[in-house]
């Protein structure tokens, strides 16, 4: 079965120094993907490259297929239609996200007449349901409310909105409660995997929170400076990760059950985009780096079914993980 | 809604006042109106009728008061140089001024705004940097030097234009091109960053991704937000109508405000002079207020803070 999108070799410079170095990522139909890693680390750059949304002075290579189609670099027209279509995305920041001199109904309406066979009234009763969907209350009369008049739940509840009007296939929400309280968070999320069940959309969740991730996602990929490091299935990754990287991360959250641990931190900090190291971005970092890591970036391959893992010690981490002695 | 513009009107009554009251205090101490008009070899006696004339041997804050007292009455006083009303004389300049700064002002608009939007849209192209520099060369230069050096070349030198006088609408072209000049450079330059700043904004981001068409992102997304800004800087510019053209019809020759206003300093015709400021007083106060009515239309965040105040 052909993947919704495949990206493949997906690499973003901006003026010189990378930031994306080669993404390879898949998703299926209806499928929730997790995308974690740290900020700078290229989970939003992947998806604004994939749509071509990236200011013109980056340089994108690589490809990006959906439904078998190449995207990048298409023309306009025919991006236009993808977007919003057939891949719709909302972002991090919802009060900045909203247009604030149009009205709700203007925004919400423009994304309906661009992607649907709607004409007149049927628009603004679309725009109604919309918003009922996502629960705005009273949605007939807050159709004509400005962006600062909702808070900030309510103008993301408007964005999943907005996003879902075109139909898409493909939902990509970057960091989507982030700005927002813990309560409203939950109930963000909770909408979206309602309509993501309900509509059998699929989803790449962008998140530096894996619990969130873990929660709302099938799969979970990680990245690392420009890099997914690590692909797995979202059980398996929690349970046995093998990228050290990976390892640190879920190793610096608390246990819910068990016995109480110290946490753990990664040491140092993550490269300058402009001084990455030869060979794997993470060595640096890493306590189990050994010399042929500074020689050639690992590739990702395939460790079991459904997992990959790009560490030339997968072998040795796996088994430092589960307490099994060195050879 | 009411009391938000009652505020804004009170505070645009006071900077009247402010601005009459510092006209009337500098030119009283800046020198003896009976000694501009009349000459130093006038006799003693011809110099004090003509102060008690004009009142000038009263105390200053009495002047003052019968100043304002007249104003509340709609009297600007008399020239003091040919005793009509002021306001007439400054009335039957205004049409001359008014034939120089309306063109102007279409052609700074009309030139500046396009010029920054596309300066913005193709931001650091080699079109970009050709319209920033015209524009930080039209912002620095003294709208005298350029009036002059456009004197050089198309009247000088190449002898296809008149430098000076109003005698046909040849006579307008240099002056208001010395005007439009300048102001579109400011205009394309303001316009400019309002739209890169626009531009930056999350919200053009989300137009982009729900597949709006660039032209559209720009047109329907971007002008509206990025106008806000810039009609600040409009509407200054309808403030400077009646006596934004002082220097240009100066090195022109050109009978408007401005000259009126230049002469009637030297003559400490204080009539005048106060007519002329409270007139320009009164339109930048004015075009002040209509900015602040048009943010309201502009920005729906302002007009529920104004519904609010």
């Amino acid at each position: 079965m052909t993947p919704l999108v495949s990206i493949a070799g997906l690499s973003v410079a901006f003026s010189g120094v990378p930031v994306l170095r080669g993404v390879d990522l898949a998703i299926g139909k209806g499928e929730a993907l997790g995308l974690v890693g740290e900020s700078g680390s290229g989970k939003s750059v992947t998806w604004l490259a994939a749509l071509g949304l990236l200011p013109r002075h980056a340089k994108v290579s690589g490809s990006v297929r959906l439904d078998g189609r190449e995207i990048l670099g298409a023309p306009a027209a025919e991006l236009d239609q993808v977007r919003g279509g057939r891949v719709a995305m909302i972002f991090q920041d919802p009060a900045s996200a909203l247009n604030p001199v149009l009205t709700i109904r203007r925004q919400l309406c423009e994304a309906l007449s661009l992607h649907r066979d709607l004409q007149g009234n049927a628009v603004k009763a679309e725009a109604r349901r919309l918003l009922d969907l996502v629960g705005i209350p009273d949605a007939g009369r807050r159709l004509e409310a400005y962006p600062h008049e909702f808070s900030g739940g309510q103008v993301q509840r408007i964005m999943i909105a907005m996003a879902l009007a075109g139909n898409p296939d493909l939902l990509i929400a970057d960091e989507p409660t982030t700005a927002l309280d813990a309560t409203i968070q939950a109930q963000i999320l909770e909408l979206l995997s309602t309509v993501r069940r309900e509509l059998g959309m699929a989803m790449v969740l962008i998140s530096h929170d894996l619990g969130v991730v873990a929660e709302n996602c099938d799969r979970v990929a990680v990245m690392y400076a420009g890099r997914i490091v690590e692909q797995a299935p979202s059980n398996q990754l929690f349970a046995d990760p093998v990228h050290p990287y990976a390892q640190g991360l879920i190793g610096a959250l608390p246990p819910l059950d068990g016995p109480r641990r110290r946490l753990t931190a990664i040491p140092g900090t993550v490269p300058d985009p402009a001084k990455m190291p030869d060979g794997c971005a993470f060595a640096p970092r890493c306590t189990l780096a050994s010399e042929p890591c500074s020689r050639a970036a690992p590739t990702l391959a395939p460790i079991a079914d459904g997992r990959a893992v790009a560490c030339i010690r997968a072998e040795a981490s796996r088994r430092a993980l589960l307490g099994i002695a060195a050879e | 809604m009411g009391h938000y513009f009652a505020i804004r009107i009170g505070r645009a009554a006071l900077t009247i006042v402010l601005v009459v009251t510092f006209a009337f205090v500098v030119l009283r101490l800046s020198g003896d109106p009976a000694l501009m008009i009349l000459g130093p070899e006038a006799p003693p006696e011809v110099l004090a009728a003509f102060r008690k004339a004009w009142g000038l041997d009263d105390p200053i804050w009495f002047q003052y008061l019968d100043y304002f007292g007249a104003i509340a009455k709609g009297e600007l006083g008399r020239s003091m140089r040919d005793g009509r009303p002021a306001i007439e004389l400054v009335l039957e300049r205004i049409p001359a001024t008014l034939a120089l700064t309306l063109p102007a002002f279409a052609f700074k608009v009309a030139l500046g705004i396009p010029a920054g939007i596309y300066a913005a849209l193709h931001r650091g192209s080699a079109i970009d940097r050709a319209v920033m520099m015209t524009a930080v060369a039209g912002f620095t230069v003294p709208s005298f030097v350029l009036a002059l050096l456009l004197v050089l070349v198309f009247a000088v030198q190449l002898g296809w234009l008149p430098s000076g006088g109003q005698d046909s609408w040849r006579h307008a072209i240099l002056p208001i091109a010395t005007l439009s000049l300048g102001g579109a450079a400011v205009l394309a330059r303001f316009t400019r960053s309002a739209m890169l700043e626009v531009l930056g904004q999350p919200y053009i981001r989300t137009a982009s991704a729900k597949g709006v068409p660039w032209r559209r992102v720009v047109t329907s997304h971007a002008l509206p937000n990025a106008a806000i800004p810039t009609v600040t800087i409009l509407g200054f510019m309808v403030g400077t109508l009646i006596a934004g053209a002082v220097v240009v019809e100066s090195v022109f020759a050109w009978p408007g405000v401005g000259r009126l206003l230049v002469v009637a300093v030297a003559n400490r015709d204080l009539a005048v002079v106060q007519c002329i400021l409270l007139l320009v007083a009164m339109t930048m106060v004015t075009s002040n207020l209509i900015v602040d009515f048009l943010y309201g239309f502009l920005d729906p965040r302002l007009r529920a803070k104004g519904a609010h105040a």
